[in-house]
């Protein structure tokens, strides 16, 4: 018998012995997996962006199945892609209100720039030297700290200012804990008029270093009558989620610095210059 | 400690450009209409406001009282009305709570302390006691509490405090001229220092770039029992960590402090601001600044009162010759770059550094080529090349392991780097970055 002979024959039969040892460990230790995490898994959308508070679209799912966890946590899934889910496990999904982020911001480096800044371009780095290229404390300092965090590529950075797509955005909140200034809410995405300042100075300190901040002139406040629009906090109006206002409002308001706007026309960079 | 220093790892030797201003007299500032005096000047809690909008101070009158241990009372930089207390921009950019004060004029001193002219027989806790009422600070530039270093906490114990003397940042000269035109006060403040801590001697180091200072220094200082000692020549010689290994050889470890190798260290201008307090009675209310720069038309040093903004500061050395590209509060390897001419003189401004065009070229960061000059300068020995690698990718456990917590901000890598990265600015962001990690795990 030839040397090849040998060797085929008995790497064969090695070969052989070793699957069937291999067979009965597997049938003996087998891992009990659910399939239906298999399952849930495959009807979830798979960006693994972290907004359900789990490590990933995966564990997601062995949540939902160990019913720790309920469909509607996903930020990313239509309230169709829930119901799929919940119909799916058999259990009854609750309703859920789709959030958007909003940067509470509009001053873009026309609008504010005060000093150069040479140094690293991130905006948890750029709040040591001097806070960043503008001159407002509180405003967006315009280096895509948020924009590197938003795993759906929903926020662009136009003009050293983070502008957020709403019909991109799915409300993961990446992005919220990014912004070293605080300056990223998460708002209802039925909610299209937002006030974009966060600076509580005093309005002729704010518009000092910057355009377009409001100034709470309450001319909005004003345009919305009767209905609790929009809220007063001190020399600074927000939105009232709970009551948003329609669209008109901006239109009716005639807000003097911009400082509200549609958060659709902002994403579509309507909202071009500012009246002085 | 007779012996020769000790040379440590690293270090840099930038061009100190002291000639500036080293031969200039420190001169008084002239009196302003007012002063916007920064509340939170020091390391820890700030303190509490004593008074209101509409208060008449006298010079010297508390303005707030320490609001814990590790806190300061600041004091009235002379006599007049609290016109407001407001928001004025701060040394880090954003406004900051100011009191301002419109002088009367008369620059009259209200109650100033008891003067303790026999400190040589006076308890360390009164003295201790004094050095905190007087609210000072650490004056080379950290700002921290001044009483909470002479204050060795259970189970520590100090035998040695060193006097920082170096000045290594380039530009300075403040501390130079305070110790060739104040020598007496720098030893004797040295004096009730070490009396404070309970100590017979103390060593003041000077680099050997000012002989002029040594010499002056080491005629009065043996009438009091403090040695001077040369240090050789290298940036950062005045760093903490640094001057304890020149004069004792003991090494600081890692997150440890200098008391936990026995050592106090303070900046000589601490120390004249100590004997004012004790000997003159007087809390600490303006400093000796250097004010200079190539574009600066007569750079200088001054004695500037708190609050005093630095526009008022640039009028009095004579303005600009050219348009300057940068304004630093401090020196310019570890100073903080300001946006705003509002912003005012405090505790630990050590210097108003303005840079000329053609020395600030804007760089452009490009990436490590593995050049290894930024190790070798380290004076900490960490690795910054690898760390600042790991922070552009937001890995700050992996800073954390190669002991970013270590690095004393002295801009040394910065400042060789041929591919010009933002190493300290990385260093500065991991540091915040994981004390924040900390906190929220404790």
């Amino acid at each position: 018998m030839s040397i090849a002979l040998i060797a085929i024959i008995s790497v064969g039969v090695l070969g052989g012995f070793l699957g069937v040892i291999i067979g009965i460990v597997a049938k003996v230790f087998a891992v009990e997996v659910d399939e239906r995490i298999e399952g849930v898994n495959d009807l979830l959308p798979g960006a693994n962006c972290g907004g359900c508070g789990f490590a990933g679209c995966t564990d997601f799912a062995k949540g939902m199945v160990a019913e720790s966890a309920t469909p509607d946590q996903c930020p990313v899934c239509s309230s169709e892609d829930v119901k799929n889910i919940a119909d799916y496990l058999g259990i009854v999904a609750e309703e859920k209100e789709k959030k958007v982020a909003v940067v509470r911001c509009v001053g873009d480096a026309k609008n504010t720039v005060r000093s150069l800044y040479n140094g690293v371009r991130d905006c948890r780095s750029a709040v040591l030297v001097a806070s960043g290229a503008k001159g407002c404390d509180y405003g967006c300092l315009g280096f895509g700290s948020c924009a590197d965090a938003c795993p759906f590529g929903a926020i662009e950075i136009r003009d050293a200012l983070a502008v957020v797509h709403p019909d991109l955005c799915v409300g993961c909140e990446n992005c919220v804990a990014a912004c070293p200034k605080d300056l990223i809410i998460m708002a209802p995405a039925s909610a299209d008029v937002h006030v974009y300042c966060n600076s509580p100075e005093k309005g002729a300190a704010k518009r000092k270093v910057c355009k377009t901040a409001c100034i709470a002139c309450r001319k909005c406040v004003k345009a919305s009558g009767e209905e609790d629009h929009m809220l007063v906090d001190g020399f600074l109006i927000r939105t009232n989620y709970e009551n948003p206002p329609a669209a008109e409002l901006v239109e009716a308001s005639a807000c003097p610095t911009t400082a509200l706007r549609q958060a659709s026309k902002q994403a579509a960079g309507a909202y071009e210059g500012v009246s002085e | 400690m007779s012996e020769k220093p000790r040379k440590f790892k690293g270090g840099v030797h930038p061009n100190d450009s002291k000639a500036l201003s080293a031969l200039k007299p420190i001169q008084d500032a002239p009196l302003l209409e007012s002063y916007k005096v920064i509340m939170h000047q020091n390391i820890g809690a700030p303190p509490e406001l004593v008074v209101k909008k509409g208060d008449e101070v006298k010079k010297g009158d508390l303005l707030a009282k320490a609001s814990g241990f590790v806190s300061v009372p600041l004091h009235a930089p002379t006599s007049g009305t609290i016109k407001m207390i407001d928001k004025c921009p701060g040394p880090t950019g954003i406004s900051i709570p100011s009191i301002e004060i419109t002088a009367d004029g008369e620059d009259e001193w209200g109650d100033t302390f008891e003067v303790i002219r026999d400190w040589k027989n006076t308890g360390s806790e009164q003295l201790k006691q004094r050095v905190w009422d007087a609210g000072i600070v650490g004056m080379g530039g950290a700002g921290f509490p001044a009483h909470v270093k002479l204050s060795p906490p259970e189970g520590k114990t100090v035998d040695t405090l060193i006097i920082n003397g170096a000045e290594c940042e380039p530009y300075l000269t403040a501390d130079h001229r305070l110790m060739l035109e104040q020598g007496e006060d720098v030893v004797q403040g040295t004096a009730i220092l070490a009396r404070a801590l309970g100590l017979k001697s103390a060593v003041i180091g000077i680099e050997e770039n000012k002989p002029d200072a040594i010499a002056a220094l080491q005629e009065i200082a043996a009438n009091y029992g403090v040695e001077v000692q040369p240090l050789p020549v290298n940036y950062p010689q005045g760093a903490e960590r640094q001057l304890i290994y020149a004069i004792t050889g003991r090494e600081v470890p890692i997150g440890k402090l200098p008391m936990d190798v026995h050592c106090v260290v303070q900046n000589v201008a601490t120390a004249v601001a100590v004997a004012d307090a004790v000997v003159k009675g007087r809390p600490s209310i303006e400093r000796v600044t250097t004010v200079t720069g190539k574009s600066v038309v007569e750079p200088g040093n001054w004695r500037f009162r708190l609050g005093t903004p630095v526009s008022k500061a640039l009028e009095l050395v004579g303005g600009v010759s050219e348009q300057p590209a940068k304004l630093l509060l401090g020196g310019p390897m570890m100073g903080i770059a300001q946006s705003s001419l509002d912003v005012t003189v405090m505790k630990n401004t050590s210097g108003i550094l303005l840079i000329a065009k053609d020395e600030a070229s804007l760089y452009t960061s490009e990436p490590c080529i593995r050049c290894g000059r930024c190790v070798e300068c380290c004076p900490m020995n960490i690795l910054p090349a690898t760390i600042s690698q790991a922070v552009e990718n937001k890995r700050f456990d992996w800073a954390e392991d190669l002991n970013v917590l270590a690095c004393i901000e002295c801009g040394s890598c910065s400042y060789v780097c041929p591919s010009h990265r933002p190493l300290n600015q990385h260093f500065k962001r991991a540091k915040i970055e994981i004390q924040a990690q900390l906190r929220k795990k404790k």
